[in-house]
């Protein structure tokens, strides 16, 4: 099997102005690649959210994509304060977000329910205090 | 309908319309980013009261038709071109989002 497609980038923990980038550079590089409009919105939606989540909550954090033959794997990563009860943060509903998230149309407490929603799997490894990486896989094939 | 007819036909004035020919399906009113992006389809009208930046980075990720700022709401000149040079369609309308709906009536379904 050929080396999947590796993009990385650095995500900008305090600025809600500017989250949103490597979101829009990925839906770029996708429709480069030739994939299907449904697949390039799950993708970007979901890479999207964990942003607004690093930004949020983390101070920002990387994100590395994969783009293999028979799928996309999105990988977010931060230091931050960790999910003290995943169960929780995975209800549609409930959110930690700050009232001045919550003025610019964030922290409805859909963030990670969305990156399921739009995603084949998600898997998320989080350590109160060290911080949390959260691995999707959207199929493609 | 395009995103050009449905401002012609329902007299909503053109904030900026980067892809007037998009085709329209169905319509989605929220102002929350997450549930927009949980349930509006591409193709659809986006109507909404929020007019910052995250705007339109939703409206180009979920890629939806365009979206209809209510209320008399409009865009700083900034996000117009932010909005332009991301292929954003935003009309505006000086009405409530109800009876912004209400002009879709019929014709965006």
């Amino acid at each position: 099997m050929s080396e999947p497609l590796v993009f990385h980038f650095d995500i900008d923990g305090n600025d809600f102005s500017a989250a949103g980038q490597a979101s829009v550079q990925i839906k770029k590089s996708l429709r480069q690649l030739g994939l299907s409009p449904e697949i390039i919105r799950r993708v970007s939606i979901a890479m999207y959210e964990g942003e607004i989540n690093m930004v949020i909550h983390a101070s920002g954090g990387t994100a590395d994509v994969k783009v293999f033959e028979d799928c996309i794997e999105i990988i977010l990563a931060d230091k931050g304060p960790g999910i003290k009860d995943i169960d929780m943060a995975m209800k549609e509903g409930y959110s930690t977000a700050s009232d001045t998230t919550r003025s610019l149309g964030f922290g409805a407490g859909m963030g990670l329910p969305n990156m399921k929603r739009y995603t084949d799997d998600m898997k998320i490894e989080s350590t109160v205090g060290v911080g949390t990486t959260v691995t999707m896989r959207i199929n493609i094939a | 309908m395009t995103v050009n007819e449905l401002s012609v036909e329902c007299s909503f004035d053109a904030v900026c319309v980067p892809d007037g020919e998009r085709e329209i399906s169905g319509a989605y009113i929220g102002d929350l980013l997450s549930w927009v992006m949980g349930r509006a389809n591409a193709g659809n009208v986006w109507i909404t009261i929020m007019s910052n930046v995250n705007v339109i980075a939703v409206a180009s990720l979920a890629d939806v038709a365009c979206v209809i700022l209510a209320e008399g709401v409009s865009l700083d000149d900034e996000l117009i071109k932010t909005a332009t040079k991301k292929g954003v369609n935003v009309l505006k309308s000086d009405l409530p989002a109800f009876e912004t709906a209400m002009k879709l009536s019929g014709k965006v379904l």
